[in-house]
């Protein structure tokens, strides 16, 4: 009986699996169709790659894409792995309101986020989209994801290891450096490239705030696909699922996905 | 979450910061919370208080934004019976769409959680791959299943369940099927970590005690994976409540919701107080939806321990 349900979800959990995965495979196989349009398969073909590399549009897009996401990421890894860190760490006023502060952007819907932006800049400075405004707005839909990340990590690692270090005469800088820093460096690295995937893939708050000059490749994409199904979409799609994969599966073997303390002495802090 | 907070509930004599003298701990804080504080109120909060304040104003003669008599016409509006159903359409899509992520998603993290041995961390990144995978291409892969020359048509017709193709494509179902799809992982996560801190001997518990499996189930499992439900039902409903992406690209020009709307009158239509009112209203919304869920997630915590 137990044996038998057992066996039912299996079968229902391979399912899922499947349908999880069915369609970016469906789109793999595609970007490597002869046939420009339509589903006979034509015979495979690695045209569409080359195609890319030759199409100066989403190489400009590519290039915008990749400055914006690498100073989102370098800014809203500093400041909110700190702030991560200050939370779980410190004790100051108004603690609760900035635990406030920093969730609700995270569940604030990306449209709003986006408009309000867009609002902010145009009011305030007169501006009407440019590279500086995404580099900003991306920071700061990133800085809480990594914040989270961080906090939850530093509110598992034992507060006496640095007292420790402290105790042995390490200085306060010396003891974050040499202590605090290497036990959250995982949760920095997933929170850093949990910052990246989001600044590489937004669309709605970049289309709010992009200018003339400042297309994206999300943007980019977004104008193709409301045209139809192209196979140089296809191809760039499945160069951005591979190059995630691979990019996952580094963050994984690094350890940014552990998120329990790996010293049995935290666990007593933790809980 | 309250692990998180417990380090710092510890006496102050403990903590390193603390433990400094009181002046030099004050400014080392400030140093490490101010510029992520900073930026957030300079970047999110002040621009969420700037919908509030456009949203009071309206249009001058060049289209542009103007508060020489700020009412709160733009939110009469809003809730005028017209744009009743554009709302409605939204709350009925993130409401099927997390149903369905909740009945998709809770068996996957329970044969996560059990049967998934030491494969466990394998098993939950291979579900949180496809979310680490651009929002955009995800639903891309949907037209290319579901157009009328799509994989799904072709199947169909290949076993020769329709003759003519399906419209899927630019309708309720595809944009159902694609916020689903998009935000399944987003369901998984919470309902896993919920079932996977349960103590199985809670169970046996109760099946030594005579209850059936499914008894045991009701009694037992639901109510103590209760926070993990709500959690994973509060993140799938408030991205797709908001989603643009999905009903602009799965459903056509006729599928109307509250973000495609916003988005229309900024872009397009340049009516952006009306558009900001809209904003605000979806926001409010937002925010308190996941007040009281959150408020449900804290009784469910206190009544379950």
């Amino acid at each position: 009986m137990a044996r038998d349900r057992n066996r039912w979800l299996s079968a229902y959990a391979l399912i899922v699996y499947g349908l999880l995965f069915a369609p970016i495979v469906v789109l793999i196989i595609f970007s490597f169709n002869k046939a420009r349009r339509g589903l006979v398969w034509q015979g495979f073909t690695f045209d569409w790659y080359p195609k890319l590399f030759a199409n100066d549009e989403l190489l400009d897009a590519l290039t915008v894409t990749l400055e914006v996401a690498l100073v989102a990421v370098i800014v809203s890894t500093v400041i909110g792995s700190l702030l991560g860190l200050g939370l779980a760490r410190l004790r100051f006023r108004g603690r609760g309101a900035t635990e406030t502060l920093l969730l609700v952007p995270m569940i604030t819907p990306e449209i709003v986020m986006g408009l309000s932006l867009l609002l902010f800049f145009l009011q305030l400075f007169d501006a009407h989209g440019s590279l500086t405004q995404l580099w900003i707005a991306h920071i700061t839909f990133c800085v809480s994801y990594v914040a989270v990340v961080v906090r939850a990590r530093a509110a598992s690692m034992d507060p006496r290891l640095e007292e420790a270090a402290r105790d042995l005469g390490a200085s306060a800088w010396g003891a974050f450096l040499h202590v605090t820093l290497p036990l959250i460096a995982p949760a920095v690295l997933a929170g850093g490239l949990l910052a990246f995937s989001l600044s590489f893939d937004d669309y709605v708050v970049t289309t709010f705030n992009a200018g003339v000059g400042s297309s994206t490749l999300p943007l980019y994409i977004y104008g193709k696909i409301k045209f139809g199904v192209t196979p140089e979409i296809n191809a760039i799609s499945t160069i951005i699922v591979a190059v995630t994969a691979i990019a996952i599966l580094i963050a994984w073997r690094a350890g940014a996905f552990e998120t329990g303390p790996r010293q049995p002495v935290a666990d007593e802090a933790a809980g | 979450m309250g692990a998180a907070v417990q380090p710092a509930e510890t006496p102050a004599a403990s903590t390193p910061a603390a433990a400094a003298p009181g002046r030099v701990a004050r400014v080392r804080s400030a140093a490490v919370v101010l510029p992520g504080v900073g930026w957030l109120v300079l970047f999110f909060v002040v621009p969420l208080a700037l919908i509030f304040v456009v949203s009071l104003g309206s249009r001058d003669a060049l289209d542009r934004i103007t508060l020489a008599n700020p009412s709160l016409d733009n939110y009469a509006r809003a809730f005028d019976p017209v744009f009743i159903p554009t709302f409605l359409n939204s709350i009925k899509f993130a409401s099927i769409t997390t149903i369905l992520s909740l009945a998709i998603g809770y068996p996957i993290a329970y044969w996560i959680s059990r049967y998934g041995g030491r494969h466990k961390v394998l098993l939950i990144i291979l579900v949180m791959l496809p979310f680490w995978t651009s929002y955009l291409i995800r639903t891309y892969s949907w037209i290319i299943l579901l157009r009328d020359n799509g994989v799904v048509n072709a199947l169909l017709q290949a076993f020769g369940l329709t003759s003519e193709p399906i419209i899927l494509m630019n309708t309720d179902l595809s944009v159902i099927l694609g916020m689903t799809y998009g935000f399944l992982p987003f369901a998984i996560l919470p309902l896993f970590v919920s079932i996977d801190r349960l103590d199985p001997n809670l169970i046996a518990a109760g099946r030594d005690l005579y209850a059936s499996g499914r008894q045991a189930f009701l009694h037992v499992t639901l109510p103590l994976t209760m926070p993990g439900i709500v959690a994973a039902g509060l993140l799938t409903f408030i991205p797709a409540l908001g989603d643009f992406v999905t009903p602009d690209l799965l459903g056509g020009p006729g599928t109307t919701t509250i973000a495609k709307n916003i988005q229309e009158l900024f872009l397009a239509g340049r009516d952006w107080p009306y558009g900001a009112a809209l904003g605000f209203v979806l926001m409010i919304v937002t925010l308190t939806g996941t007040l009281v869920a959150l408020r449900t997630l804290r009784r469910e915590v206190v009544g379950g321990d």
